[in-house]
């Protein structure tokens, strides 16, 4: 028996104290078995100005990557190539591989790829039709047969649309306001179930409020997709993407992860940058 | 061009090196009261701490502006956070001057315990330590906060060597007591100074190089 002067002491506890919140320490770079789309020695050419040099990145699945750079660096026709949306643009050409979940895309029939890799633009582009119809377009055009009307909800709830416009899902996509647009044309992108969307400056035409609830909208929709996004807004890359990318005259300059790139960049140019000091 | 953002944080840090220079005479002249035995110089000691107390919040003001409307990004955002962090210790430092100067005036109602030799290389060392995290700051010099940090053993082997020895004083004659008590707790103040100049040297290799070193056994994969 434990006592002192005879008194029997309570056993101290010595269970240690556990971390109620416990928090993963996150990796600088996106682990191997995670990996949507990996890029190797990517170049891109129109004609014959090259605009994108010897790229390689790993975009890792069900997360956010932020592709940030100076205008005209090469980001956007990047991301262009990741569902071959560059081959519209004649006397283009180019080299090196992307591999989408391991299948070489430019060996995809290319109908197939865009449905697996969305695409939602700087400005949005509903088609001239009805709400309803500009979501259930694109399922029509792959010939689906099913439920539409669930279909087109869901995509609309996803994209964080349906309480707005359930009741006038007849009238002209053209009567909704700019943010909203932009959501339908993301609820148009994900009615085919893509594993994969690209969002080239979504939110530069749109305010404050309609940009807080698109990057809200990217936050929820990681748990089903995987997004590459390219932004000129550096505090909606700070907020809304797991990793960054920093282009630069078409070279990838550092890629890691976006808590670090903005805390501590390696590169002193990707510095220079993001503080404002470039040139 | 030079922007308005790099001018406001270059003001910043004169500010900042300002309350410092306050800080740090506030130590010496608190440090200097009990040495050469001039209790006015503790009486300013106690009505300059407002100063510090004041620049404190202008400090801090300035960082919450400068955070607020230039949403600051890399190096510019970890000059503010240290900057915030470095304004705490050097309020503290300055509180420690108070302490110092409050047992100096009690201290010369006695005569003198010893012969001042420990005390004094622990003032210059610990006063040296903040003037020289705060250089570090301003030149962005990691080598001279490093300087620092290695620094921080002497001044704590002082203070345990002038505890070892004081505390034989008490013991011989338990007429010096309260002095040599009271010399203690300036050795401590002092040796809290030293840490504090410690956690200033942190923050500016924070700054420069973005490395942690605070807590250097904790495992930060």
């Amino acid at each position: 028996m434990d006592s002192v002067s005879g008194v029997p002491q309570p056993a101290l506890s010595v269970k240690p104290f556990r971390d109620p919140v416990h928090m993963e320490k996150t990796t600088t770079q996106p682990t191997e078995q995670s990996i949507r789309l990996e890029i190797a020695d990517l170049n891109f050419f129109y004609g014959p100005k090259q605009a994108v040099f010897g790229l390689n990145l790993k975009i890792p699945t069900h997360k956010v990557t932020a592709l940030i750079g100076p205008s005209g660096c090469g980001k956007s026709t990047f991301l262009r190539t990741l569902n071959r949306m560059n081959e519209t643009i004649r006397n283009t050409r180019v080299e090196g591989k992307v591999l989408l979940d391991g299948q070489e895309i430019h060996q995809m029939d290319v109908v197939g790829l865009r449905r697996r890799v969305g695409m939602v633009f700087q400005r949005p582009n509903p088609f001239p039709k009805s709400i309803y119809e500009n979501v259930a377009y694109g399922l029509r055009v792959n010939g689906f047969k099913g439920r539409l009307d669930e279909l087109v909800e869901k995509s609309l709830r996803r994209a964080a649309l349906w309480e707005e416009v359930k009741d006038v899902l007849k009238r002209s996509a053209f009567a909704l306001s700019g943010g909203q647009q932009q959501r339908l044309c993301i609820a148009r992108a994900l009615a085919v179930d893509p594993e994969v969307l690209l969002l080239d400056e979504p939110c530069s035409a749109l305010d404050p409020v309609t940009t807080a609830k698109i990057e809200e909208l990217m936050f929820q929709l990681k748990d089903s997709c995987t997004m590459a996004i390219v932004t000129h807004n550096m505090q909606q890359a700070a907020r809304a993407s797991d990793f960054t990318a920093f282009m630069l005259d078409g070279k990838l300059i550092e890629h890691s992860v976006t808590s670090k790139l903005f805390t501590t960049p390696t590169d002193p140019r990707t510095e220079a940058y993001i503080t404002g000091r470039f040139g | 061009m030079e922007r308005h953002f790099e001018h406001d944080l270059d003001e910043l840090k004169q500010r900042l090196l300002w309350m410092g220079s306050l800080a740090e005479r506030a130590v010496h002249q608190a440090v200097h009261a009990v040495l050469d035995a001039e209790e006015h110089l503790s009486e300013t000691v106690l009505a300059e701490e407002d100063a510090i107390n004041e620049m404190q919040i202008e400090i801090d003001e300035r960082v919450q502006r400068l955070l607020a409307l230039n949403q600051p990004m890399a190096a510019d955002l970890r000059l503010l956070l240290a900057v915030s962090r470095i304004n705490g210790d050097l309020e503290r430092i300055g509180d420690q001057a108070v302490n110092i100067a409050q047992s100096a005036m009690r201290i010369l109602r006695h005569p003198q315990v010893k012969p001042y030799v420990d005390l004094p290389r622990m003032s210059e060392l610990a006063e040296a330590m903040v003037r020289d995290s705060l250089n570090a700051l301003v030149r962005g010099d990691q080598d001279l906060a490093q300087s620092v940090l290695r620094r921080d053993d002497q001044v704590d082997k002082l203070r345990d060597q002038l505890f070892r020895e004081l505390l034989t004083y008490m013991m011989e004659d338990s007429a010096q007591v309260f002095a040599a008590f009271e010399l203690i707790l300036v050795a401590k103040n002092l040796e809290r100074i030293g840490d504090h100049a410690t956690n200033i040297a942190e923050d500016v290799i924070y700054f420069v190089a973005g490395r942690d070193v605070r807590h250097p056994a904790l495992d930060r994969r």
